[in-house]
């Protein structure tokens, strides 16, 4: 347990550094991410894929639930009509248009993914900023309130991800809903580390000094300049989960715990219906699989680059 | 040494008590519970409120909470509703499995992945180091689940080069001592058994992989790489020494370090991937029974595999820790 929790740590106290020239980190990584290739390739992926999951809805040429073409399939004779004019990704086994699938499955891994993320961040910098703010500047109960906290949240640490989401979906039962909460739950913990780790970091700079000698409130110091200071490794968890989340989204579909409405679109759940058709119909599952693998590789390029853009030791 | 062993066993007896408590205060709030999967949805009230009885679930939280950790301290988890048998009965017959499975991928990973990411850090910029990082992000981003099927279907359905289910072929009809079967036909020298258990471990193997391979590939690269801009490094080169002693006594001694942290890192995400990989071959660990458990609402257990595999995983970082110190004189554990 205690390296995982180191590493997210060191991580978080990365984020305290600032370069030589006096110029802002961000204003810095910003620079270094421009000239990276990896970072403007995932970028690139992210904006395509942010658009046609938010305009790409209401272009579609069919309805992704209409059973049109169901005459045309045949599951006995594996007769899967393929790519033609009418339908450019041609019918999937329920005789669907399977390019309107995969554009509205698009805004529904974008929903899963954001959603997921703003769970895990919302609850996480909560309770990550409750704990480095009494930690920093409580007194004795801030102490106790901030062990009490970071033990809480090393014992979901300690729980493998993948158990803890199954646990949380047999919980609250079988929904888009679900696999949302169950990804993002399993993001509290790192996220509170990281953001508690950042903060406690900052609070040694030399401003939170000088805001004290000129008097400032405690809660104000925090507020409006420890927290801002220290969200640098919570933007790069962010980006990385996103990603992360339309993986395990599809990982939890695969084991029955996504949409209880299978007719709706959606990549992990495209892909898993898919697995029966494998041999007779390869596509049905490629189509959803490399939608997934790029998009998740478009976030991780950008996560990663903007890690390495912050972090001074891996620069090089 | 020995005092942060035991210190850090110690600092395990809150964290598994707290997790405990909230394992039972939250797995017993899941809507329904095993009567209805006993029963059914039709079944009558009484019958039901009978069958919860019988199991003591009618009682108050705290009662049932205490007569659990009663039983705890004899290392007892209760009998399973679903099977009838010891939770623990099952876990070690179940475990063993997920272990092997483990230990293959995890192999894979590091005798696949130290290797590969040492020459992309030598041939840095080249082909070699383009395809590994590649890939890398590759291993990361495609979902396991789908990695398994694509195995299973090319060399299992269509190959014929390995089985694409099961732990072991039945008509072997193999001795069973340890309940890991690789290990079982090596003590009773059925090496056909044995070799057949192997067999089906490689392809859940490399899928199980994956994920840590790729991510071992890159810290290796990494760590390599800032190794080899360091002075002695380039003493040890001007020395005259051959390049296989730079590699073994300069270069991977001390790049090793943060490769260690990373694979105690990856058993958790090893034991998760295990639960999917374990569900595509349909391999018998505790994966794919942890799943029917949830559906069941089998309280005990779901208490005690998932204390269990906690604990595994808690101890295996402590492993990783010592291990640190091992490999670094430096490092002086706190």
């Amino acid at each position: 347990m205690s390296k995982k929790t180191d590493k997210i740590d060191a991580l978080a106290a990365l984020s305290a550094q600032r370069s030589e020239t006096g110029e802002t980190l961000w204003k810095a990584a910003f620079k270094r991410l421009r000239g990276n290739p990896m970072a403007i390739t995932g970028a690139i992926i992210i904006a395509i894929f942010l658009v046609v999951a938010v305009i790409g809805p209401f272009l579609v040429p069919y309805s992704p639930t209409a059973t049109t073409w169901l005459g045309e399939v045949s599951e006995s004779q594996a007769l899967f009509p393929g790519p033609r004019a009418e339908n450019w990704l041609g019918i999937d086994h329920q005789g669907r248009d399977e390019f309107s699938r995969m554009i509205v499955g698009a805004q529904q891994s974008l929903l899963v993914g954001v959603v997921a993320t703003l769970f895990g961040l919302v609850f996480g910098a909560l309770l990550g900023g409750i704990a480095g703010a009494s930690a920093g500047l409580g007194g004795r109960i801030g102490v106790w309130i901030d062990s009490i906290i970071m033990r809480l949240m090393d014992m979901m640490l300690s729980i493998p991800g993948l158990l803890l989401a199954i646990s949380i979906a047999a919980m609250i039962g079988q929904s888009v809903a679900t696999v949302m909460i169950a990804v993002g739950t399993v993001q509290i913990p790192i996220f509170a580390r990281l953001l508690r780790g950042s903060m406690i970091a900052q609070a040694q700079a030399d401003y939170v000094l000088a805001s004290t000698s000129l008097g400032i409130r405690k809660p104000r110091i925090v507020l409006s300049h420890i927290v801002p200071n220290s969200l640098a490794p919570v933007i790069v968890q962010v980006t990385l989960l996103l990603g992360i989340a339309i993986i395990e989204a599809a990982g939890l579909s695969y084991l029955g715990l996504g949409n209880a409405d299978t007719t709706f679109p959606e990549w992990g759940v495209m892909l898993t219906d898919a697995q029966r058709y494998l041999s007779s119909a390869p596509r049905f599952a490629v189509f959803p699989a490399v939608a997934i693998i790029i998009t998740a590789l478009g976030f991780t390029l950008l996560g990663e680059a903007l890690r390495e853009a912050l972090d001074p030791k891996l620069r090089r | 040494m020995l005092r942060f062993i035991v210190r850090r066993l110690l600092q395990l007896v809150p964290t598994m008590f707290g997790l405990s408590l909230l394992l039972f205060v939250w797995l017993h709030r899941l809507p329904g519970g095993p009567e209805t999967s006993i029963l059914g949805e039709r079944a009558t009230e009484e019958r039901r409120a009978q069958i919860r009885e019988s199991l003591g679930l009618d009682q108050p939280l705290y009662v049932q909470y205490g007569r659990f950790m009663r039983k705890l301290i004899q290392f007892d988890f209760g009998d399973s509703i679903q099977t009838g048998r010891s939770v623990t009965t099952e876990f070690l017959q179940r475990f063993p499995a997920t272990v092997e499975l483990t230990v293959v991928g995890l192999t894979i990973a590091i005798g696949l992945g130290i290797p590969l990411g040492y020459l992309a850090a030598r041939r840095r910029g080249g082909f070699l180091d383009s395809a590994a990082v590649g890939g890398s992000l590759i291993g990361i981003c495609i979902p396991i689940f789908f990695l398994a099927y694509l195995l299973k279907l090319v060399f299992a359905v269509q190959l014929h080069w390995f089985p694409s289910s099961g732990r072991q072929d039945e008509l072997l009809d193999a001795t069973r001592v340890t309940g890991f079967f690789v290990l079982d036909g090596i003590l009773t020298q059925e090496w056909d058994a044995s070799w057949d258990a192997l067999m089906h471990l490689i392809l859940p193997g490399i899928a199980l992989a994956s994920v840590p391979l790729a991510i071992i590939v890159r810290i290796t690269r990494a760590s390599v790489l800032e190794v080899l801009s360091e002075d002695y490094v380039r003493t040890a080169e001007a020395k005259g020494l051959t390049e296989q002693t730079v590699r073994s006594r300069h270069v991977l001694r001390n790049a090793l370090l943060p490769v260690a942290t990373t694979v105690g890192l990856a058993v958790g995400g090893l034991l998760s991937g295990a639960v999917l990989t374990e569900t595509v071959f349909a391999f018998g660990g505790i994966g794919s029974f942890l799943k029917d458990a949830i559906e069941f609402r089998d309280y005990p257990v779901l208490m005690g595999f998932i204390m269990m595999i906690a604990l595994v995983y808690v101890l295996v970082n402590l492993a990783v820790d010592v291990s640190y110190s091992l490999i670094d004189p430096r490092v002086r554990v706190r």
